[in-house]
Formats: C-alpha cells, structure tokens, sequence
C-alpha cells in the first residue's frame, strides 16, 4: 500500500468530513490512531456509510470491527482488499 | 476434558450448597434491611469461588466460562443480590485473565486474588458522561514521584465499601479524548472512598451501590495493558450481559417455581379438579422458555465466538448487536416472568412472608432493564443496523 495513493487521499477527506475529530486529520500520520484522536464510535459508523457511499463497496461483517477503521492505514488497506476482492 | 468436566460439576455442587446454606437463609433479610449479603460472600470466599474464573498456572480454580455462569444462575434461584455481587466481580475477573498480555503485576494481583480471595468492585460509571461507559472525564494523572494518581466522581459503585479492590475506567491521560480510555486496578489501602448519597432503592437491596468520590494513588503498572475500548468490546460488555442474564434467569425461575408450588398445593386441595391457575402456569411456562432459550444461545454463541482467533468475531459489529440483544429480551423478559408468577398467586405472591412469595423477584429484576439504559442500547443498536449485514 502506498501511502500517498490517491485512495490515502480520498479517505483522509471523508475522514475530515465525516470522523468529527477534535484534531487536524492532516496533522494525523498513515497509522496514528483515528479512536485515540477522538473518533466517537457513533462518528464511526457514519465515516463507514459514507465510505461504502465513495467507493461504492460494502464492507462485509468480518470487517465491521474497530481495527479496521482505527487508521487511514488501516481503511485503505481494507478498501484495497475489497477492490481486488471484486475486481 | 473430563477432568474439566468433574471439575467444573465439582464448584457447582459447592455453589448450589452456599446458595441454599446461606444465600437462600439470609436472602430476606438482606432485602429488608438493604444489607451486604456477608454471609454469602463470606461462603464464596471460604469455598475459593472467589477466584474460580483464574487459571490453575495463576492459583485459581480454572473452571469454565459456561460453569460460572450456571453459578450465576443457581446464586440468582436463591438471593439476587448474592449473585448480582458474585456477577460483578466475576466479571471483572473475565477481563483481567482474558486481557492479562503477559502483564507481570497483573499476574501477581490474579495470585493475590486466588490466595486471599480478595472481592473486586468496578467503577466504570461516572458523573457527567450521560452513562456512556465508553467515555470517561477522570484521568490517570501522573504525580511527582513517578506514580499516578486519579480522582473519579462514581454515580454507583456495587458493593464499594466491602470490596478489596476496584477495577476504574479512566482516561489515558489528563490530555486524553473522553473515549482514549484505560482500566486500573487499585487495593483500597491505595484509596479513599467519600461516599456521596444513601442506598435506598426498588431492588437488589444487597448490592450496596451508593455513589462515592473515588481517590486513589497507584503505581502506573497497575494499568491494565490493553486498551479499555478493546476489553470492553470483547469481554466486560458481553461477560456482564451474559452473567447478568444467567441471574436474571435464576431470579425468573425461581418464581416460576413458586407459582408452580402454589398451583400445586391447590391442586392438592381438590384433586378432582384442574386448578384454573394451572393453566396460567403453563403461559408462564413458555415465557420462562423463552428467557432461558436466549441465554442459552447467547452463552453457545459466546463461548464460539471466544474460541475464534484473537476473538475476531467478539469485536464485530454483529457480535455487539447480538449480546446488545441478549441483554435486552433477558431485562424485558425477567421481570415479564416474574409479575406473571405473582398474578399466579394472587394475593399470597404479593405478600412478602408466605413461601409463594415473589416481590422481591419482581422488584430485583426491575433492575435489569435499568443497569444500562435498555433505551440506551437501542439507541446504539439503531446506529449499528445502519451498516452491519448478517443480524
């Protein structure tokens, strides 16, 4: 996974608009932890929709768990296996 | 496996004994006067039951997940509030020995607990946080001497003043999000307790759960490694959800038993007839298999889940949908269960001294739809069935 894909960008905005963190996501590194930044699990669910809402995927229940969506490396890995899952 | 098995028939053998010797003797009593069920607990102690959940590597009894929760039950057949107290610390217990990651201070404290069978309290609820255990404002604050320190305003704490030790949700540090939490571990010598109200409630009078100011000075290993959202996610939310219910159960058939022995001496009077309660009983029958067919499968599908590597399926929003539910149908359920004993009865269920007696099953189990807002749960469960799939 490279880092500064354009898929690294694209969450990091969703994030921004959706995450509701108290801090600078831009600030934030690839691995810094998005729930220690603030991220509220309400926040989260919503940062989900609207990640299946940009991608047009659906993130299967074997990924609908905390650890996936604890970083923007994280999320973009998860979105990588799900493209090429259905590529 | 059959050794586990002997061992496992072996504590529950024991606990059926504490539960009729002294938790059924004394259950009245600790109701009346909203007493701490001393003798009970006193019983557990001296039986080892106390550290039955702790592996034998560590001292403890090494007894299975599924047999503490029958415990549970049988406590809850007999006196609610033993049970909900032997609930409690078993579940803080759960999240010590299945979150321990090796932490040596962790290791000794479960050695401690094994040895002297010391009670363990949580104060995980706070003041101002609208009841979100997810949340927390008190903090670990670090003082000069390389400890820390913390200060907590606690709404509840079950049994504080008769537990060895509390188990605290807090931030991670003073500059923390209300939700970067840790769990500490701290002995009452390490603590003051200022209580902050009376103890004079509905039901499970026995807890003894005023509110206190918590004060304590620590040493920072007594924190527990793992980061609270992830034992919380794997084990206190499903652990206290499915103990809670298993005693719930207890309390629920307990009742049921009462209404049957009722239907049953009037059947005796005229032999000749079928009772028209009887038939009210059998209703009643089936709202009690209900209440038992979910806890049932919620402990199976727990136990499963458990055995999954690194419990990947606990930490799934489908698994935290599933025992938010067990929860609910369990707290609805129970006290369902226990005002149709009473209608069975009449009046002699509703008087407080005659061996139908069930008000006080009605009024323990009143608790349950409260120990974490039913409202509460939906509001979360709203938001998970928004994205989860399989429910």
């Amino acid at each position: 996974m490279d880092p500064e894909s354009g898929m690294g960008e694209r969450v990091r905005h969703i994030i921004l608009q959706h995450g509701r963190l108290p801090t600078d996501i831009q600030a934030l590194e690839d691995h810094a932890d998005l729930y220690q930044a603030g991220m509220t699990s309400h926040a989260s669910v919503n940062l989900m929709l609207a990640l299946e809402a940009e991608f047009d995927i659906e993130f299967p229940d074997a990924m609908l768990k905390r650890s996936v969506f604890q970083s923007v490396a994280s999320i973009t890995d998860a979105l990588e296996r799900l493209q090429v899952s259905a590529a | 496996m059959s050794v586990a098995i002997d061992v496992d028939a072996g504590f529950l053998n024991g606990i059926r004994k504490i539960a009729d010797e002294f938790a059924a003797v004394n259950a009245d009593d600790v109701d009346r006067k909203a007493r701490f069920p001393v003798e009970a607990l006193d019983a557990l102690r001296a039986d080892g039951a106390l550290s039955a959940l702790i592996p034998t590597e560590l001292g403890g009894g090494g007894i299975s997940f599924e047999a503490v929760a029958a415990a549970c039950f049988e406590l809850g057949r007999r006196c609610g509030s033993s049970a909900m107290v032997y609930a409690m610390h078993q579940i803080q217990i759960a999240c010590m020995t299945r979150h321990l990651a090796d932490a040596p201070w962790f290791e000794a404290y479960l050695r401690d607990v094994a040895r002297d069978q010391r009670l363990i309290a949580s104060v995980t609820s706070e003041v101002g946080t609208g009841g979100d255990l997810g949340r927390s404002n008190a903090a670990v604050t670090p003082s000069r001497d390389g400890n820390a320190t913390f200060e907590k305003q606690a709404p509840t704490v079950s049994y504080g003043l008769y537990a060895d030790d509390l188990f605290t949700t807090l931030r991670r540090t003073p500059d923390a999000e209300p939700g970067d939490q840790v769990i500490v571990l701290t002995h009452k010598d390490q603590m003051t307790l200022e209580q902050t109200g009376t103890w004079d409630p509905l039901g499970m009078r026995g807890t003894s759960s005023p509110g206190f100011v918590v004060r304590a000075e620590f040493s920072t290993d007594q924190v527990l490694p793992t980061p609270f959202p992830i034992v919380a996610g794997e084990s206190m939310v499903p652990v206290s959800h499915l103990l809670w219910s298993h005693l719930w159960l207890g309390i629920a058939t307990d009742a049921f038993d009462r209404a049957r022995a009722f239907v049953r001496a009037s059947a005796k009077q005229r032999p000749d007839q079928v009772p028209p309660t009887a038939q009210r009983l059998s209703h009643l029958m089936s709202e009690l298999s209900l209440l038992r067919a979910e806890v049932n499968s919620a402990l199976r599908d727990f136990t499963e889940a458990s055995a999954t590597p690194d419990r990947e399926r606990l930490s799934t929003m489908a698994s935290i949908l599933r025992f938010n539910n067990l929860k609910i149908a369990a707290s609805e359920q129970a006290p369902r269960v226990c005002q149709g004993a009473m209608a069975i009865g009449g009046i002699v269920g509703y008087k407080n001294d005659t061996p139908f007696s069930v008000g006080r099953h009605l009024r323990d189990t009143m608790s349950a739809p409260l120990m974490i807002a039913n409202e509460r749960i939906h509001e979360r469960n709203a938001l998970l069935l928004l994205i989860a799939k399989d429910v």
